[in-house]
C-alpha cells in the first residue's frame, strides 16, 4: 500500500490560496523532496501533513487512513516524525534526555512521577544516537552542540517513535555547507535502510539533487512539474519560474533603453 | 551619471567580511560587497541563499558575529537600526512590514526623516507621482491593499526618510508580471534621483533590466561579483546557483 | 424592578466605565507599545489622587471655579505624566528585553516605593477631596436624584475615546505608537528613536493614570489602597479588550461597567465572578481579548528562563542538606519560643515557595497569583476548624491540599490555555477574585478581620510539638515534589517549556500535563496555607493578597529560579530579613520594593544560582 496519499489538500488564508488542490503520493523508503520558490506554498502543504494545519479540503491517507485535520501529537502516533527549520530540541537537556523524552512518550510514560527520567530507556535513547553519530556526545547540554549536531539529534528524536513517515522542512537550513552534505547522506542512509519514506522542503539544490527520489515543484499553490531529479531540471517551466518569466525580460530591456535614451 | 567601468567614485556602503547567525544557526559566512553612489547593484541568489540575512545584518536589526559594514564613511557595524536610517540607509524588507492598522498616508508619516540640505525632500505628492495606485488610496487602510500595491508603499515610505542608499529585499517577489514592470521603473527612478539601490533578487530578468552591477550569493557566501551584463552571459554561473 | 432603578443603575455602571477606561487606555497603550505590563499604572492613578486632593483644594482657596478645579486635576495628571517619564529612563529602558516575570516583579517593586512615599507624605488617613464647583447638584432622572459629576464623568469616557482617537490618528506622535503597537523594529529601521517614543508613551499612559486618579476625588477619598484596586480591574479591562487595543478597553470597561451595575441587582455578593467568569469566556473563545492580536512569536531557539541544568546530589549535598535539616530539627530543642515560631513559618514558606517554582522554574509558568492556592489552603483549614463542622486540625490538614487542589483545577483549566504575559495576568486575576471573595463573605469568613481560634488539635498544642507536625509533613512534601523534578512527568513539562513545538511533534498533550502541574502545585500550597492557619491561630485575607503572591515570588527570584533548591533557600533568607527588619522600620515597603528592582537588575540568578555559577566557573578554571 501507498505509504502517503495526499489528493487534493487546499488551503486559503484570508484571500490568498497558498494550497490549491494539492495531489502527490510517496511510498516506503522513497525521498520526495517539495521546492518552489518563496511563497509557494511548501510550508502550508508540509504542514497540513505535519498536522499544524487543517486543510479546508482534501485527504491526507496514510497507509489509507485519512489524517487531516488531526493534531500533531495524534498524527505522530500514527507513525510520522518530524524534523523543524529551526531546529526544535530541548534546550535545557543534554543529548540522551532528548531522545529519552520521546521515549517516555512513546511508552506512555509522560505522566508517571515515580521514577528517574534520566534512567528510562537509556540505552535505546543511546542506540538511536549512534545510528546519527551522536553516541559520543550523548552526555553533552544541547545547548553547547554546533548546529549542525542539533540538527542531528533532533533526527534522532523524530526517529525514536520508529516513524512510517519522516517531514523534514528545510533539513539543512542554517547549516554550514559541510554539514549538510553530512546530515543528507545520513537521512538518506537511515530512510533506506529503515524503509522510512521522508518528504521534505529544501533551499539546496545540491541536497536536493543528490538525495531526492523525485520532486515536486510548487508555485503558487499549485504543483506545475512533478518528477525525477533530471525530468524536473529539464523542465523549461521549472526553469522560466526560477529566473523569472522571459516575457517580462523583453518588455523591462525595451524600458530600459528608452530610460537611458531619454536621459541622454 | 555612471554606469558600471572604472570610473567608480568611492562606494557609500561598504561590507567587508561578515558573518552572521540566526541564535544557533549560521546564515552568513562571510560576505563582501560594495555600493557606489547612484548604482544599482543586484545581489542575486535562490532563496535560502542568505540574501535577506545580508540586508537585515546590513541593517543592524541583526548583529553581525564579525566583520564589518561601513556607510558614508562611518562605521556602522554596531549601530542601531533607527541609527543607520538616520544616516540615510533606507530599508524595504522582504515581507514588506506594511503597518496594516494605519492608513496610505499614516505609513508614508511614519517613514519621514527631513531632506538632507540642499536635496528636494520627498513628500506624498512627489511620490503619488511615481505610484499613482497609492493616490488613490491614500486614505485607506494598508491592509486591505493588494500584494503590488503594498510593495509600492513599502518602498514609498522609505523613500519618505530620504535616504542616499536603500536595501530593497525581493522587490519582484510574488508580484504579476505587469507589477514587476512597474516596479523596475520605480528602481529607475531612484537611480534617476541619485540613489543607490542595492537589491536582492532571484529573478534574472528584473535584475538584468535595472543593475549595473551582481553579486551571486549561495550558503551565505558571495560566490560571484561581476557586471550585470557578465552574469547575464554567463551560462556556468546561472545554472550553479541561481536555477535548480 | 422598576424602570428608574433600571436606569439609574445603567447610568452608574457607566460612570464607572468611563473612569475605568480613563485607566485603562492608559495601560494597554503602554502595552502595546513597549510590551510592558506595568504594575505601576495603579500607582500612577493613586498618585494623581493623592496629588489632586492636594493641588485642587489649594487651587480652590482662590476661587471656587470649575475652571480652577479642572485646571488642578490636569496639572495632577501632568505631575504624573512627569513621574511616568521618569520611571522609564530609569527603569524600564534597562529592563525591555528581560523575561516578562522580571519585568512584572519590577514594576511591582515601584508599587511597593510608591505605597510608602505616599504613607510617608500624606500619612495613613484616607483624605476626601473637594467636590467639583458647578457639578455638585444631583439631577432628577426618572424621579431618581443622580449626581451631575456622576453624569459628567459618563461623558468623560466617549470624549477621551474620541480625543485618543484623534491623538492616535492625526499627530505624528499617535501614529507612530500606532506603527510601534504593530511591528516596533520596523519603525526602528524607518529612523525612529525607539527610546523617545517609549518615553512619550510612559508620558502619555501615566498621565491617563494620574487623570483618572484625579478625577475620581470628588467621589472617593484617596487612600493608600487604591493602587491595587484599580490595577486589577485595569487589568482585566485590557486582557478582555485585547492589550494594546485601546477601543477595545472601551467596550471592554462598558462591559464590565455595566455587569458590574445589574449584577449587583441580581447576584449582590458576587458581582466579582460574573467578571472573571466573562473574563474567562472572552479568553477561552478569543485567547488574544476582543480586539487584540496575538503576538507574533519568535520561533526562534533559546535557552529559556528557568531550571536549565537539573543536577543529581552528590555526597556533598546530601551531606550539606542533611546537616541543614537536622539543624532545623534541632530548633525545638536549642531555641526559644520565638525561634521555633520563626522556625515554622520558614517550613511552611519553603514548601509554598517551593512549589511555586515548580511551576515557574520547571514549567516555565509565570504564576503571579499563587497565594490564592496558599489562602485557600489557610481558608479551608480554618473553617473547617472554627466553622460549623467543628472538624478536628487532622482533617483540616487533609482539607486544605484538597480545597486548594480543586481551586487549581478549575483555575487551570483555563490558565493553562495562555501562555507567556497573557498566562500571567489571568493568574493574577484568579487571585484577585479569590481575595474578593474571601474579603466580601463577611458572614462566613469575617471579612477583614478574618477568622481567629484557628488552633491545633489538643496534642499539638505546644509550639515545639506543632513544629514537628509541620516539618513531618513540609519536608517530605518538599522532598516528593523535588522528586517529581527528576521523573519523567517533571521532565515533560521543563521539555514542553523549552520548545511546545517539539514536545507536541513527540506526542505531548502539553495542555494536560501542565493542567496536572497546576493541580500538584496548588495542592502543596494548600498544605502550607493549612499549616500556617494553624501557626498563626488565626486567618485573614493578607494570606491570599497580591503582597503574598509577590512575596513567594521575592522567596523564588532570590533563591534563584534556575535552581531545583534555591526558593527554599529564599524563603529562608527572605523571611529571615523580614521577620528581623520589618520591626525596625516603617519603610519596608520601600526597601523591599528597591531590593525587588536590585534583583532584577543586578542579581538575577538569586543565591543558589549565583553559588553555583561561581562553583562551575571555579571547576573549570581548576582544570588544567
Amino acid at each position: 500500500m501507498t505509504l502517503l496519499e495526499v489528493k487534493g489538500i487546499t488551503k486559503r488564508f484570508g484571500g490568498v490560496l497558498a494550497a490549491d488542490s494539492v495531489t502527490f503520493s510517496l511510498e516506503s523508503g522513497e525521498m520526495l523532496a517539495i521546492i518552489g520558490p518563496n511563497g509557494a506554498g511548501k510550508s502550508t502543504t508540509f504542514n497540513m501533513v505535519g498536522g499544524q494545519l487543517r486543510p479546508d479540503s482534501g485527504q491526507v491517507l496514510l497507509g489509507g487512513e485519512d489524517i487531516a485535520g488531526e493534531p500533531p501529537r495524534v498524527i505522530w502516533r500514527k507513525g510520522v516524525g518530524r524534523t523543524f527549520q529551526i531546529a526544535q530540541t530541548f534546550m535545557s537537556m543534554n543529548v540522551v534526555e532528548n531522545v529519552q523524552m520521546a521515549l517516555i512518550s512513546l511508552r506512555g510514560q509522560t505522566r508517571s512521577l515515580f521514577s528517574r527520567a534520566s534512567a528510562l530507556h537509556r540505552d535505546e535513547a543511546l542506540a538511536l544516537l549512534d545510528s546519527v553519530g551522536m553516541a559520543d556526545l550523548a552526555g553533552r547540554p544541547v545547548s553547547e552542540l554546533a548546529y549542525g549536531d542539533v540538527k542531528r539529534v533532533e533526527l534522532a528524536i523524530a526517529l525514536a517513535s520508529k516513524p512510517r513517515l519522516l517531514l523534514m522542512d528545510e533539513p539543512t537550513a542554517g547549516m554550514a555547507p559541510k554539514e549538510r552534505a553530512a546530515l543528507m547522506q545520513l537521512t538518506a542512509d537511515v530512510a533506506r535502510r529503515e524503509q522510512i519514506g521522508v518528504l521534505f522542503t529544501e533551499h539546496d539544490m545540491d541536497a536536493v539533487f543528490a538525495h531526492a527520489n523525485r520532486i515536486l515543484v510548487l508555485v503558487r499553490g499549485r504543483i506545475i512539474a512533478a518528477g525525477t531529479p533530471e525530468a524536473v531540471r529539464a523542465n523549461p517551466d521549472v526553469k522560466r519560474v526560477y529566473l523569472g518569466e522571459s516575457g517580462v525580460k523583453a518588455a523591462l530591456a525595451a524600458r530600459r533603453q528608452k530610460h537611458e535614451a531619454g536621459l541622454a | 551619471m555612471s554606469t558600471g567601468g572604472s570610473t567608480h567614485p568611492a562606494p557609500i556602503l561598504t561590507v567587508s567580511g561578515i558573518t552572521a547567525r540566526y541564535g544557533h544557526a549560521q546564515v552568513l559566512f562571510g560576505v563582501d560587497l560594495a555600493l557606489a553612489p547612484g548604482e544599482v547593484v543586484a545581489l542575486m541568489g535562490r532563496n535560502g541563499a542568505g540574501k535577506s540575512t545580508t540586508f537585515k545584518t546590513i541593517m543592524g536589526l541583526i548583529t553581525a558575529s564579525t566583520g564589518e559594514i561601513r556607510f558614508d564613511g562611518r562605521d556602522i557595524t554596531r549601530l542601531s537600526p533607527f541609527e543607520i536610517a538616520r544616516g540615510g540607509l533606507g530599508y524595504v524588507p522582504e515581507e514588506r512590514r506594511i503597518f496594516t492598522d494605519l492608513t496610505v498616508a499614516e505609513n508614508l508619516e511614519v517613514g519621514r526623516r527631513a531632506a538632507p540640505a540642499g536635496r528636494q525632500a520627498w513628500t506624498p505628492e512627489r511620490l503619488f507621482a511615481i505610484f499613482p495606485n497609492l493616490a488613490e488610496m491614500r486614505g485607506r487602510q494598508a491592509s486591505a491593499m493588494s500584494g503590488g500595491e503594498q510593495q509600492m508603499l513599502t518602498i514609498a515610505r522609505t523613500l519618505m526618510g530620504n535616504p542616499r542608499a536603500v536595501l530593497l529585499d525581493e522587490p519582484s517577489e510574488g508580484l504579476a508580471p505587469v507589477i514587476v514592470e512597474e516596479m523596475a521603473e520605480a528602481v529607475l527612478r531612484m537611480k534617476d534621483e541619485g540613489i543607490a539601490v542595492l537589491l536582492s533578487e532571484q529573478n534574472l530578468f528584473f535584475a538584468g533590466a535595472v543593475s549595473d552591477r551582481a553579486y551571486v550569493i549561495e550558503k551565505g557566501v558571495i560566490r560571484y561579483a561581476g557586471s550585470m551584463a557578465a552574469l547575464e552571459a554567463d551560462e556556468s554561473v546561472r545554472e550553479a546557483y541561481l536555477t535548480v | 424592578m422598576d424602570l428608574a432603578l433600571l436606569a439609574t443603575q445603567a447610568l452608574s455602571g457607566l460612570a464607572s466605565a468611563s473612569s475605568l477606561f480613563v485607566i485603562a487606555s492608559g495601560l494597554t497603550i503602554v502595552f502595546g507599545v513597549t510590551r510592558i505590563v506595568n504594575f505601576a499604572h495603579g500607582s500612577f492613578y493613586m498618585l494623581g489622587a493623592y496629588l489632586a486632593v492636594t493641588i485642587v483644594p489649594w487651587l480652590l482657596e482662590f476661587e471656587r471655579s470649575p475652571l480652577l478645579f479642572f485646571a488642578g486635576v490636569l496639572a495632577s495628571a501632568l505631575a504624573v505624566g512627569l513621574f511616568g517619564v521618569v520611571m522609564e529612563v530609569l527603569l524600564l529602558r534597562r529592563i525591555y528585553r528581560v523575561p516578562e516575570l522580571f519585568q512584572l516583579l519590577a514594576t511591582f517593586g515601584v508599587v511597593l516605593i510608591v505605597q510608602d512615599a505616599v504613607l510617608h507624605l500624606w500619612g495613613p488617613v484616607d483624605i476626601p477631596g473637594p467636590r467639583a464647583p458647578g457639578l455638585r447638584h444631583a439631577v432628577e432622572i426618572f424621579g431618581q436624584r443622580f449626581p451631575a459629576y456622576e453624569l459628567f464623568l459618563i461623558a468623560v469616557g466617549p470624549c477621551l475615546l474620541g480625543l485618543l482617537w484623534l491623538l492616535m490618528h492625526r499627530t505624528r506622535f499617535g501614529i507612530l505608537i500606532r506603527a510601534a503597537t504593530q511591528d516596533r523594529e520596523m519603525v526602528g529601521a524607518l529612523g525612529v528613536n525607539q527610546a523617545m517614543l517609549f518615553t512619550g508613551t510612559l508620558f502619555l499612559g501615566a498621565f491617563l493614570a494620574g487623570l483618572g486618579g484625579a478625577l475620581q476625588i470628588p467621589r472617593l477619598p484617596a487612600n493608600s489602597h487604591m493602587d491595587l484596586t484599580i490595577i486589577s480591574e485595569a487589568f482585566v479591562v485590557t486582557v478582555i479588550g485585547g492589550m494594546g487595543s485601546v477601543p477595545g478597553a472601551f467596550i471592554a470597561a462598558v462591559i464590565i461597567g455595566l455587569l458590574q451595575a445589574f449584577g449587583i441587582l441580581i447576584f449582590p455578593k458576587i458581582t466579582l465572578v460574573l467578571v472573571f467568569l466573562l473574563m474567562a469566556v472572552v479568553l477561552v473563545v478569543k485567547p488574544w481579548g476582543l480586539l487584540g492580536r496575538p503576538d507574533p512569536a519568535a520561533g526562534r531557539a533559546v535557552l529559556p528562563e528557568g531550571i536549565i541544568d537539573l543536577k543529581r546530589f552528590g555526597r556533598r549535598e546530601i551531606l550539606v542538606s542533611a546537616g541543614f535539616v537536622l539543624a532545623l530539627l534541632a530548633v525545638p530543642v536549642l531555641g526559644d519560643s520565638y525561634k521555633i515560631k520563626v522556625g515554622i513559618e520558614i517550613l511552611v514558606l519553603a514548601l509554598a515557595a517551593f512549589s511555586l517554582n515548580f511551576l515557574i522554574g520547571n514549567g516555565g509558568l509565570v504564576s503571579f497569583g499563587h497565594a490564592a492556592y496558599f489562602g485557600i489552603g489557610a481558608y479551608a483549614a480554618g473553617l473547617l476548624v472554627t466553622g460549623p463542622l467543628k472538624l478536628p486540625m487532622e482533617a483540616a490538614l487533609v482539607a486544605a491540599p484538597v480545597a486548594a487542589g480543586l481551586a487549581a483545577a478549575l483555575f487551570g483549566y483555563f490558565i493553562v490555555r495562555l501562555s507567556g504575559i497573557y498566562l500571567a495576568m489571568l493568574t493574577l486575576a484568579f487571585a484577585q477574585i479569590t481575595y474578593a471573595i474571601f474579603f466580601q463573605w463577611v458572614e462566613v469568613t469575617g471579612g477583614d478581620n478574618g477568622i481567629v481560634g484557628v488552633w491545633p488539635s489538643r496534642w499539638a498544642g505546644a509550639r515545639e510539638v506543632y513544629f514537628y507536625v509541620v516539618a513531618a509533613l513540609a519536608i517530605p512534601a518538599i522532598l516528593l515534589l523535588r522528586h517529581i523534578y527528576y521523573a519523567p512527568f517533571g521532565a515533560i513539562l521543563r521539555a514542553a517549556r523549552d520548545s511546545a513545538n517539539r514536545a507536541d511533534a513527540i506526542g505531548i498533550d502539553i495542555r494536560r500535563h501542565r493542567w496536572l502541574a497546576f493541580i500538584i502545585a496548588g495542592a502543596a500550597a494548600g498544605l502550607a496555607g493549612g499549616l500556617y492557619a494553624f501557626s498563626k491561630g488565626s486567618i485573614d485575607p493578607t494570606m491570599i493578597s497580591i503582597a503574598m503572591s509577590v512575596d513567594f515570588l521575592v522567596m523564588v527570584l532570590l533563591g534563584g529560579i534556575q535552581t531545583v533548591t534555591g526558593p527554599l533557600v529564599g524563603a529562608a533568607a527572605f523571611h529571615s530579613v523580614k521577620d528581623f527588619f520589618m520591626p525596625l522600620t516603617d519603610f519596608w515597603r520601600f526597601f523591599l520594593g528597591l531590593t525587588i528592582i536590585g534583583m532584577v537588575l543586578v542579581f538575577p540568578r538569586g543565591i543558589v544560582g549565583t553559588l553555583e555559577a561561581w562553583r562551575s566557573r571555579r571547576r573549570t578554571e581548576g582544570r588544567p
